[in-house]
């Protein structure tokens, strides 16, 4: 940006486009921001569909819809997209819109390279999906691609693997982005430990996303040149092995699972102080906490696979170095419980959503401390009590704290209020169903039975079909999610720039909605604007 | 005054949250206790855990929901103003590192006893196959695969017509058992001649992976005679689902009745494989073969799944020469799910197979394939 800002002081980048072009050369991190939210919402939809195929066809036993092969595909396609194209794009969106509204920045540090990030996405999602319509059909080893099984597939895998690799270079260039936004732009006297949690959150998950998704690329590339180049990292027969993948794998797996949840502590963390009207007990150990938690990420992979058949050493370790995660973890969750205490609470949709997050993502928690005991994971692995620990963590974890987000910092990006009564009822529609769907699947799993079959033996038929019930219950939900936000786009109760009346922070001085320029006058950050301040006496 | 507000209601919502878990602990399942020493203690360790999560859990949601309903503005509640306490910080920082020290020390104990897997009695190798496992006793040179019944088999299949109830134990039972005695010490040597499976019978309490090139190792000793179903637990393709996992345990003398038997069964077995055989005896032991071994890929009509499971007849002649037909059967087709069943079956099972395949779909009666004529062509 070497040209004369003052002399383009309307237009900033460039001619301003409209119409479709606005999009596709915007490089406002607003509009990217919504382009990012939008494009997870449809990802959304789309994995969603592909659950409810997989809950369609283990709604009773026997095989009644899909050939085993689609189910495989399914249950492949729904994780990848669900991971890849709902979670990650949706808090990159997040980030996008909320970063330097919340640190005073004028936009992100590097804004053509941001629109080229997002752009990238549609073209990785489309290969992604056109495998289901090629001849060989999607892949069907699951997301987690393991050979030999990834290469007994078809050509297909070629796709998804270039299409994994797109969305690596995506997720690295938003988190360079991020990380030099946050570093470089904030405003004067937003000191480190001024930030919003959500900012720190966000810093932290970017450096993860930097260190992991270039080794699942080198992963994913291992598996291209065994498939079709004649090498044999992962083949026993050419003097490879299998089980190397799976480490290097889960040394990408694990600390993905916590860009997951990262940024979902951080919108957490400002949305029970704003509906509490106090300030985030203990900002600094939740600091603390994220970064030991994103530490420990990196050295509990193989936790993922105990069942390999690893040295008794090995597995000792990981089984404590995963157990020692709790221990973060559960500060946070302290902290949360002691910001609402002695509040002064009410009860809006985001803190609706926030509250269902630190219930259910604590029995998530729960579930993967009994998951780090070894011996214990011999019986649970692979089987549906990891399928309900991943979806508590990742459904009623990062997801419900999107959907918080969403309804938190909806007014501020529209100008409108989106409709309580409707938001009210999107939530307890969720929650209740959510839990009517993957409460049972422990039972499953402790009965016995295994992850990632399309048939079952019928003493599993009764929690298979209430689980299914959910499955569908909330999958209609979310069309009144849908429905919401499209209203709240359209009109709707205008918005003040406060919003919410126990909102501190820069995000809510600008007015509602959000103009597309904010901050060109850096804004001045001291103690009485700092969000969160944990020596306040 | 407010002090005895909280409490009160605290107890109230604990009451609640209780009867709420004991619910969930009522309604559902919990894991099976199992019949070996450590499955106990899995099971042991299992609910020991359990109960320290739950009551954590109990007190951390009592604390919250006390404060949901008595800290609320429309109660006319005033926020508070602390946001911070170094010495509840520690505290809850402190107490969770012990209470994992107390759930790491059994853990611990019960891991390193189900690692030594020294002093066995008995070895037994497992080997996955897509879909199906081969057991070797290695002392008593039984040998044999195990796969999904014909029962379950026919009726899982898409638009079958007839209710999985109606089959016993359905997707739970094989055609053969791997039988073994009780109160032995059994070492499980696991490995896989495709892909990844995973060899898991609950009721032993544990689950191993069976991987190609590496050799696991894991060990039980059953005490209750009985019959334990488990399934493969590592997704290995589209029957992933349909390789179930029968053990029998029984008694000593029983398990030596049986070992007699099969070894008398070997040997008509070597007998079967070097007389001549008759086209109905061909057809009728192929019919078997190919519904067990090949059908599952290319259908019962010899139609195949396009693409990846070619068909292997075409308007109901055979594809292809004998000779090739033969060979990809010996040795399997590189990069694909077509492994090969040389030494995996019989040659008058492999002999079978390819008669009834090459002349169950077609009006003419085509050639018929001797098992001696197997190791002829292999050599040719
Ligand atoms: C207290 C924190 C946590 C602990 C101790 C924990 C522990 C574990 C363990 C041991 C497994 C392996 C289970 C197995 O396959 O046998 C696992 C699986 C998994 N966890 Fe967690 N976890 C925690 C939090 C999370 C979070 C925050 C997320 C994501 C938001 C997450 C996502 C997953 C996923 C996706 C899998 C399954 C992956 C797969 O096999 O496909 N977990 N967890
Ligand atoms: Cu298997």
């Amino acid at each position: 940006m070497s040209h004369d800002i003052t002399a383009e002081h309307d237009e900033h980048h460039g001619p301003h486009h409209t119409g479709l072009a606005r999009w596709v050369f915007s490089t406002n991190h607003k509009e990217i921001g919504t382009l990012y939210l939008v494009f997870s919402l449809i990802m959304f939809l789309i994995g969603g569909a592909m659950a409810l195929v997989i809950r369609a066809e283990l709604f009773a036993p026997g095989l009644q819809l899909v050939n085993p092969e689609f189910f495989n595909q399914m249950t492949t396609m729904h994780a990848l997209v669900m991971i890849f194209g709902a979670v990650m794009p949706a808090f990159v969106g997040l980030a996008n819109w909320m970063v330097p509204l919340m640190i005073g920045a004028p936009d992100m540090a590097l804004p053509r390279m941001n629109n080229w990030s997002f752009w990238i996405m549609p073209f990785a999602f489309t290969l992604l999906l056109a495998t289901l319509f090629m001849p060989t059909g999607a892949p069907a080893s699951g997301w987690t691609l393991y050979p030999p099984l990834s290469l007994q597939g078809g050509n297909s895998l070629a796709f998804v693997i270039f299409a994994i690799h797109l969305m690596g270079i995506s997720s690295i260039m938003g988190a360079i982005n991020i990380i030099a936004t946050i570093l470089n732009m904030r405003a004067p006297g937003m000191t480190l430990l001024r930030m919003p949690l959500f900012v720190w959150t966000w810093l932290i998950t970017a450096f993860l996303l930097i260190a992991v998704m270039p080794v699942l690329a080198g992963a994913v590339t291992m598996l291209l040149t065994d498939r079709f180049f004649g090498t044999s990292f992962f083949s026993a027969a050419g003097g490879g092995d299998p089980v190397l993948y799976q480490h290097i794998f889960w040394f990408f797996g694990h600390p993905e699972v916590y860009i997951m949840i990262l940024p979902a502590f951080g919108i957490v963390s400002e949305i029970i102080p704003t509906f509490s009207r106090k300030r985030l007990f203990g900002y600094t150990s939740m600091v603390y906490a994220t970064a030991s938690i994103a530490f420990l990420s990196f050295i509990v992979w193989a936790h993922h696979m105990f069942t390999v058949g690893m040295p008794l050493g090995a597995m000792l370790f990981f089984m404590y170095a995963t157990m020692v995660i709790a221990v973060p973890t559960g500060v946070k969750i302290f902290n949360w419980v002691s910001t609402m205490w002695r509040g002064s609470m009410t009860f809006e949709t985001p803190m609706l959503f926030a509250l269902g997050f630190v219930v259910l993502f604590t029995i998530g928690g729960f579930s993967g401390l009994m998951l780090a005991i070894v011996p214990a994971d011999f019986q649970y692995h692979d089987s549906y009590f990891v399928v309900a620990h991943f979806h508590y963590v990742l459904v009623t974890g990062a997801i419900f704290a999107i959907m918080a987000g969403v309804y938190y910092w909806l007014p501020k990006w529209t100008g409108h209020m989106y409709n309580e009564t409707l938001g009210k009822v999107h939530f307890w529609w969720s929650t209740i169903w959510i839990n009517v769907l993957f409460f049972p699947q422990h039972y499953l799993g402790l009965a016995g039975m295994p992850r990632r079959i399309p048939d079952y033996a019928v003493q599993f038929a009764e929690f298979n079909m209430i689980s299914s019930i959910g499955g569908f219950m909330f999958g209609i939900g979310q069309l009144l999610f849908v429905y919401i936000i499209w209203k709240c786009a359209r009109g709707g109760e205008k918005a003040t720039a406060q919003v919410w009346e126990g909102a501190r922070g820069l995000e809510w001085t600008v007015p509602s909605p959000a103009p597309l320029h904010t901050f060109d006058t850096p804004p001045v950050v001291d103690d009485s604007v700092a969000v969160h301040k944990d020596n306040l006496a | 005054m407010k002090r005895t507000n909280e409490l009160i209601v605290a107890l109230a919502v604990m009451a609640v949250i209780v009867v709420v878990t004991w619910g969930l602990f009522a309604v559902g399942d919990n894991m099976s206790e199992g019949v070996t020493p450590f499955s106990k203690d899995v099971y042991q360790l299992h609910n020991q855990i359990l109960g320290i999560v739950t009551i954590i859990g109990v007190l951390v949601f009592t604390a919250m929901f006390t404060s949901i309903i008595v800290h609320r503005k429309s109660r006319g509640h005033e926020p508070a103003k602390f946001s911070h306490s170094t010495k509840a910080e520690i505290l809850w920082t402190a107490i969770p590192v012990l209470i994992l020290v107390v759930m790491a020390i059994p853990s611990t104990r019960v891991l390193i006893d189900m690692e030594s897997t020294g002093g066995a009695e008995m070895n037994i190798k497992i080997t996955g196959y897509q879909w199906l496992w081969k057991y070797d006793y290695i002392e008593d040179g039984v040998s044999f695969y195990s796969a999904l019944d014909r029962d379950s088999n026919r009726v899982r299949q898409i638009g079958s017509g007839e209710a999985p109830e109606s089959v016993d134990n359905y997707l739970l039972n094989v055609d053969n058992r791997l039988v073994v005695p009780v109160n032995t010490k059994i070492r499980f040597l696991l490995t896989s001649d495709d892909v990844i499976h995973s060899w898991w019978v609950p009721a032993l309490g544990w689950k191993r992976d069976a991987i190609p090139g590496m050799i696991n190792e894991a060990w039980t000793l059953i005490e209750e005679e009985g019959t334990y179903r488990g399934q493969c637990a590592e997704l290995c393709g589209k029957d992933h689902g349909f390789m179930p996992i029968v053990v029998e345990a029984v008694s000593r003398e029983a398990y030596d009745a049986w070992v007699a038997e099969q070894r008398q069964a070997i040997a008509a077995t070597a007998q079967e494989s070097s007389r001549l055989w008759t086209r109905a005896e061909l057809m009728d032991h192929g019919a078997g073969v190919y519904e067990a071994q090949c059908a599952a890929c290319h259908q019962a009509d010899g139609s195949g799944l396009q693409p990846a499971f070619p068909a292997l007849a075409m308007n109901g002649e055979p594809t292809g020469q004998l000779e090739d037909h033969l060979r990809v059967v010996l040795d399997g087709r590189e990069g694909t799910a077509m492994t090969g069943f040389r030494g995996r079956l019989e040659p008058q099972d492999i002999a079978a197979a390819l008669t009834y395949a090459r002349n169950a779909w077609s009006d003419e009666e085509g050639e018929i394939i001797q098992p001696s004529m197997v190791a002829e062509l292999d050599q040719g």
